[in-house]
């Protein structure tokens, strides 16, 4: 359901505290979401591509990951070029094709890439669990760490107990087709499904308050920022403002 | 060390039933006596869970009065003291260990108490140790396996320092190796504890005494103790006659 097949590595990024990832790439991404201009982007775009040789990640597997966002970009290009009003570079049968409506498209598929592989350099590269512990430092609030770090904890049991349903079909000789018993089926499953999470998370309630739950929680996992660590901080501030310098000059 | 016989739950007259189900308690009695170690062997769906569920205070009984302590409970801040004095260990593991490493786990229950973090992480390190669960500290909790999950979340009530315990189908799911462990811990901690369990040479061997649940009371188990014996031949696991 959830693999995390970055977060296991040793590289130099693998090695920075967390807390400066998470920071560097939430401001990273939101300039290069308001960047329009190409040279910005163009750069942001090396950076990421550095990023990722730093980070040592599998290409093949990144590429996998780029996959389904690529997809959805391909629609734009269906549509944008011809779409946005400007100066024709190519017509056909009254479909008239802008530069403009292809820069536009050229600037959004960067945009997005970069994006992608922004967060799977910096982000990805650490485990949920990490980043729970990550995000209590950086001063989230208590309950929206905890609901993200328990969702993680109990996907996988939900995902077991799925699981265990979709079993309990097979052995009896249920194969899926287009007819009313299908989805008959599958409604009782996702209906399996909440009872099982609804009643599993009253249990974990009641164990909590147990054990003396009482709103708060803890995080015994403390950062320490190495000297490298600072150090990209320092040199991704550096290359962060200087993008904004190219865009808005 | 004199023979102390302080009440430490005290039951009367309970009555409960689920929304839309059978009566549950009808009347039920019950003491449990400090240094008591107590079985409780009873059908499924007979209310051996609600039973434990309701010395915590997760359920509220329809009727009847509960002391714990010599005191009276009823209101939700009344059982917050119960509860840092009863260590209720879960049928499933997995509902009780939900925070994302071992030692954070295992050290909830002491940061809930007020301690501060080292001391709690001095706690929950101690426990593991005792449990034989060195090196689990930094472990994620759902990759450990069903009997590591199981003793990690003993170790999760042990660190709340109780002084009563009440297990919940403690052995179900474990191998062999793991059931000598809980077994063997629980001979080491001379605690006063309610043990639910299917397994009867479980029972003979760790309690003094084994109730069950019928018609929706508490009843000693006489017929169980009359034939709890030991073997000189092989075949002790098969039903026989002597």
């Amino acid at each position: 359901m959830i693999s995390e097949p970055f977060a296991t590595g040793n590289s130099i990024l693998h090695r920075t505290d967390p807390r400066i990832r998470l920071v560097t790439a939430a401001l990273f991404s939101l300039t290069v979401a308001l960047c329009f201009d190409t040279t910005p982007l163009l750069v942001s775009l090396g950076v990421a591509g550095f990023l990722v040789i730093l980070a040592r990640l599998n290409p093949v597997l990144l590429f996998k990951r780029l996959l389904p966002v690529n997809g959805f970009v391909l629609l734009l290009w269906l549509f944008l070029p011809w779409s946005c009003k400007g100066d024709a570079i190519f017509s056909f049968h009254g479909l008239v094709i802008t530069r403009q409506g292809v820069h536009l498209a050229a600037i959004l598929t960067i945009k997005c890439n970069v994006i992608l592989l922004l967060m799977m350099t910096l982000v990805s590269t650490m485990t949920f669990v990490t980043m729970g512990h990550a995000l209590h430092r950086l001063k989230m609030p208590d309950k929206f760490v905890a609901l993200f770090v328990l969702t993680y904890r109990y996907i996988f049991v939900i995902e077991q107990e799925y699981e265990k349903i979709l079993r309990a079909l097979k052995i009896r000789g249920f194969v899926p087709r287009t007819n009313l018993h299908t989805y008959k089926t599958y409604a009782y499953v996702v209906g399996m499904l909440f009872v099982l999470a609804t009643e599993r998370a009253e249990r974990v309630y009641f164990a909590m308050r147990c054990r003396g739950y009482n709103g708060r929680f803890y995080s015994l996992t403390e950062f320490r920022s190495s000297p490298a660590s600072l150090i990209f901080l320092l040199i991704m501030t550096v290359v962060i403002i200087g993008i904004g310098c190219l865009e808005w000059r | 060390m004199p023979e102390r016989k302080e009440h430490i739950i005290e039951m009367s007259g309970i009555n409960f039933s689920y929304p839309g189900a059978g009566r549950i308690f009808d009347g039920l009695d019950f003491t449990l006596h400090d240094g008591e170690r107590v079985g409780l062997l009873a059908p499924n769906g007979s209310g051996k869970t609600t039973f434990f569920h309701m010395i915590m205070g997760l359920i509220k009984p329809d009727k009847g009065s509960l002391r714990i302590f010599g005191e009276p409970v009823l209101r939700e801040r009344d059982f917050v003291r119960v509860r840092r004095r009863i260590g209720l260990l879960f049928q499933d593991a997995d509902d009780q260990l939900f925070c994302p490493t071992v030692l954070e786990d295992v050290a909830f229950g002491p940061l809930n108490t007020g301690k501060r973090k080292s001391e709690a992480v001095a706690v929950a390190r101690d426990v593991l140790r005792s449990l034989g669960l060195e090196g689990y500290e930094d472990k994620i909790t759902f990759h450990l396996s069903g009997g590591e999950k199981r003793l990690v979340s003993l170790a999760a009530v042990l660190a709340m320092e109780p002084e009563v315990l009440l297990l919940d189908e403690p052995l179900t799911g474990l191998d062999v190796r793991t059931r000598r462990a809980i077994h063997d811990i629980l001979h080491s901690l001379h605690l006063t504890y309610i043990i639910i369990s299917h397994n009867i040479e479980f029972l003979a061997s760790t309690t003094d005494k084994i109730y069950t649940l019928e018609e929706g009371k508490i009843i000693l188990d006489t017929k169980i103790h009359h034939h709890r014996h030991e073997h000189a031949h092989m075949f002790g696991d098969l039903p026989h006659q002597h």
